[in-house]
């Protein structure tokens, strides 16, 4: 005999109506908030028939430049969520004092600081670095899209499907209470058993398998699919960030995917890894996730190096300075990002002897680091600087982000690091890097390549409320952090008992309104921006004078980006371009080959969310029912044969002469 | 001024106007090379848990109450040869033979199945004897390693299958002849995983 309680728990595992947290105010408004706008965005697509352009001109599409925007909308939607929590933790922590609990208990407090991180790095971060390397790098060396197109949609998909359980966590059951890389023993069984951590693991390990194959995907594109001419020191320098990035990501991404997987069976199987007793080794866990955890910080600030090399280049009008001084840089970090990694438990109690070799490693590379600034102001030096918004927020990056670099030289001391360990100054100082440095340079990137993408400028106005406010509220934000992180005040604290810290949290609250409104003045800028679309059009393809392929094409790039691949003979292949005045190809156009569409990568994505979150609720029948699913669907696609299509000649041509009379009305206009 | 000459000069410099379609797959070795490191360090973190905690043995067996070289030996040895016939089924590809292709897979099937068959034995009995993987960090390291290696050549095997059904239904047509070529990287990959588990648990796991 079942009872009916045996029936619901084995149809739906640990998921009760217990799981809805109905009893916390503020995630019903939230609910309610989601579920109007929801069903508004839903009503409307539905109302001008969008459904079937969305599924076919984006969900399927293989098309690399799709794919990059589609990445970028991820991005900023998760943005959105993720600053949604820093703004209330800002809060909760400038009124809780004496005595005032503040308005968020500890279980809500704890996930918002927690969910913060992981989709600030993972769901943020990640997707607009992968959607700027997805969109650029194939334009940048000539190449008609990535190595493998299907893989590249899955991994999009996969990456979304990670985002969409880390959402999910927030209306059904709860979120990880660990902190962003969830330390043993408190993630595992005996301490967390509730569903968070099943969220955290599932959501980054389904993401995980996006971005390990986004990053083979994008090495394989940049080392097979250059255009004729280009050697590697030939390379635009987004390029060569991007490919030490994707490196960096299959070197370190596996490493994640083992110690998650291992923190997963001590959860699941009960076996002993990271456990207290039995031999389990929590110090393990510790280590191996920041051999992760180190290398990825470099994999989201390399392409952003990147990024502000082509501006700087561009804004100043002149070649880069010290092009190969600032390819063996990047190298170079490359290779010593996987040798710093302990200077994140410097407390852990490894030993002087090992401490130091650390701490060395730690400040050597604010070496080749330091070279890159200097060749950044070298190619400023003496050029005609042209203030665009791009360059407004790379000069402001320089200015910031060295403040970051130099904090993090002091923290790589060892004995400060003693000191400063988890404090606020830890916080202050990663965030200086990390929004001065990646956050900076996405807006930079986003209002740089945006005319690429769309074909029209983006407002600048707007922008420059945007980045001032940005800049102001960034400082206001996170020098009160500095100065606390000095005075011993730790992180991750709900309430505060001493009255005089008040001050400083409320003017680092401030800061983040002020970083509220820079959020505002950009999504106004966008709105703005696409409404007077027709007056900020860029018909030249070109708007910013660039020296690298991608301004070779036109704005949007066609389909197949470049009707005859271009021959580079020289670095800033198209400024060389420019300035022989080489013409247009006009006629001889042949059919393309191009990958077809497919709808199975958004298929396997979901498959693996569902079976992600039967794994979480413990609905084993569910979980297998829908890995055979995954597996037999996985199959199914490798029975397709028939991947490719071609663009017909004519299509090309035609496509081609209407470029050719856009340009030559643009000349008559100069004319 | 230039020259109508000039000008189409230019272009064909910095135009590649004579360009033919682009070989299907011309990356795909490269990026399945790529992947099998990046799957590799995922082996790597799994050795190296293996190296901080084979010693942990909680109070409970080690490797000299538990393992049975011979059993190891015969095991190995299967992979090896299953190795060895992968090898056939590329050779009898290269000559274009597809039934011999197919042949010499099912051989390397059957083999890869009898090293999976063997180690599930071998799990069982360590089970069956109370060692599990709940026991020790010892025992949770090494079930981990083993075992993944084991999922490994399960997930090898369904593919052989597929690619049986696969050269069926179409020939060693150009596509499929890719797919050997990636299983067959697989393949080896794992016999030298295995060579690895074979010394470093197995081995030297007697030695301590």
């Amino acid at each position: 005999m079942t009872t009916p309680d045996q029936t619901w728990s084995f149809l739906f595992g640990r998921l009760t109506l217990d799981a809805l947290p109905l009893h916390e105010p503020i995630i019903v408004a939230t609910f309610a908030a989601v579920v109007l706008g929801g069903v508004a965005v839903v009503g409307a697509l539905t109302y001008f028939k969008l459904w079937g352009y969305l599924w076919r001109e984006w969900f399927t599409s293989v098309d690399h430049k799709k794919i990059g925007v589609m990445y970028m909308v991820l991005g900023l939607i998760m943005f959105l969520r993720g600053f949604a929590d820093a703004i209330m933790m800002r809060i909760q922590q400038a009124i809780a004092f004496n005595g005032n609990e503040g308005y968020l208990n500890a279980h809500h407090y704890d996930q918002i600081f927690t969910a913060h991180g992981v989709i600030m790095i993972f769901f943020v971060a990640m997707p607009f670095v992968t959607g700027l390397m997805n969109f650029v790098v194939p334009l940048q060396i000539g190449a008609r899209d990535v190595s493998f197109p299907f893989l590249n949609n899955f991994s999009f998909w996969m990456t979304a499907a990670g985002a969409m359980l880390v959402m999910a966590s927030l209306f059904v059951g709860e979120f990880a209470q660990t902190g962003w890389l969830a330390y043993p023993p408190l993630s595992g069984i005996a301490y967390s058993p509730g569903v968070g951590v099943g969220y955290y693991l599932w959501a980054l390990q389904i993401a995980g398998v996006g971005t390990t194959l986004s990053g083979i995907n994008l090495i394989a594109t940049i080392v097979k699919m250059r255009a004729p001419g280009m050697t590697m020191m030939r390379m635009p320098v987004f390029t060569w960030t991007s490919l030490c990035t994707n490196v960096l990501i299959v070197a370190s991404f596996p490493v994640l995917t083992a110690v998650l997987a291992l923190l997963s069976l001590d959860r699941y199987v009960g076996t002993n890894f990271f456990t207290n007793d039995f031999g389990g080794s929590p110090m393990m866990y510790v280590n191996l996730i920041w051999i992760w955890g180190h290398p990825e910080v470099y994999i989201l600030i390399l392409p952003i190096f990147g990024v502000f090399s082509e501006v700087t280049a561009t804004f100043s009008g002149k070649r880069l300075f010290g092009y190969s001084s600032m390819v063996y840089a990047t190298v170079v970090i490359t290779i010593l990002s996987y040798v710093v990694w302990l200077h994140h438990f410097f407390t852990m109690g490894s030993g002087a002897s090992v401490n130091s070799f650390f701490g060395i490693t730690t400040m050597v590379i604010s070496i080749p680091t330091g070279a890159k600034l200097f060749n950044w102001l070298f190619t400023m030096y003496r050029a005609r600087i042209r203030f665009d918004l791009p360059m407004m927020w790379t000069v402001a990056f320089m200015l910031t982000f060295v403040i970051g670099g130099m904090t993090g030289v002091l923290l790589a001391v060892p004995p400060a690091d003693f000191v400063l360990h988890n404090s606020l100054f830890l916080i202050a100082h990663f965030h200086n890097v990390i929004i001065g440095g990646v956050v900076f340079g996405v807006f930079a990137a986003i209002n740089y390549w945006w005319p690429k993408a769309f074909g029209f400028r983006l407002e600048p106005f707007w922008g420059k409320v945007s980045f001032w406010c940005w800049v102001i509220g960034f400082w206001l934000a996170f020098t009160p952090l500095y100065v606390m992180g000095l005075m011993g005040v730790t992180r991750r604290l709900r309430v505060f008992d001493d009255p005089s810290l008040q001050i400083w949290f409320v003017i680092a609250a401030i800061g983040a309104v002020l970083i509220a409104c820079g959020i505002a003045a950009m999504l106004v800028q966008y709105a703005v921006s696409i409404l007077r679309r027709d007056s900020l059009r860029d018909d030249s393809g070109d708007p910013w004078n660039g020296r690298t392929l991608e301004w070779a094409t036109s704005s949007p790039p066609p389909a197949y980006n470049f009707a005859f691949t271009p021959v580079v003979h020289d670095l800033d292949a198209w400024a060389e371009m420019k300035r022989t005045g080489a013409p247009r190809p006009a006629d001889g156009f042949r059919a393309i080959h191009m990958p077809r569409n497919t709808g199975a990568g958004i298929i396997l994505a979901g498959i693996s969310t569902v079976c992600g979150f039967a794994l979480i609720w413990h609905i084993w029948w569910l979980a297998i029912a829908s890995f055979a699913a995954l597996l037999i669907t996985a199959i199914a696609h490798t029975f397709n044969y028939a991947r490719d299509f071609h663009i017909p000649a004519d299509v090309v041509a035609e496509t081609e002469a209407r470029r050719a009379r856009q340009l030559a009305a643009l000349e008559g206009a100069a004319a | 001024m230039s020259t109508p000459a000039d000008a189409a000069a230019l272009t064909a410099r910095y135009y590649d106007l004579d360009e033919h379609d682009h070989p299907e797959g011309g990356s795909t070795m490269l990026g399945f090379w790529i992947y099998l490191m990046s799957d590799c360090l995922i082996f790597a973190m799994l050795f190296a848990a293996f190296g901080v905690l084979g010693g942990n043995y909680a109070a409970g067996p080690g490797p000299k109450d538990l393992f049975d070289l011979p059993l190891v030996a015969l095991n190995t040895s299967m992979l090896l040869l299953s190795s060895i016939t992968y090898g056939f089924a590329m050779l009898a590809m290269q000559r274009g033979q597809a039934r011999a292709t197919q042949g010499w897979l099912i051989v390397t099937g059957l083999f890869g199945a009898a090293f999976l068959g063997i180690e599930l034995y071998e799990f069982a009995h360590l089970i069956h004897e109370g060692a599990t993987p709940q026991r020790s960090a010892f025992l949770s390291a090494f079930f981990t390693l083993v075992g993944t290696h084991g999922l490994h050549v399960t997930f090898g095997l369904v593919w052989l299958g597929v690619l049986l059904v696969q050269i069926g239904q179409r020939g060693l047509i150009a596509a499929n002849r890719r797919r050997l070529m990636c299983l067959s990287l697989f393949w080896h990959f794992l016999d030298v995983v295995w060579i690895g588990v074979f010394t470093f648990v197995y081995l030297m796991g007697m030695l301590r």
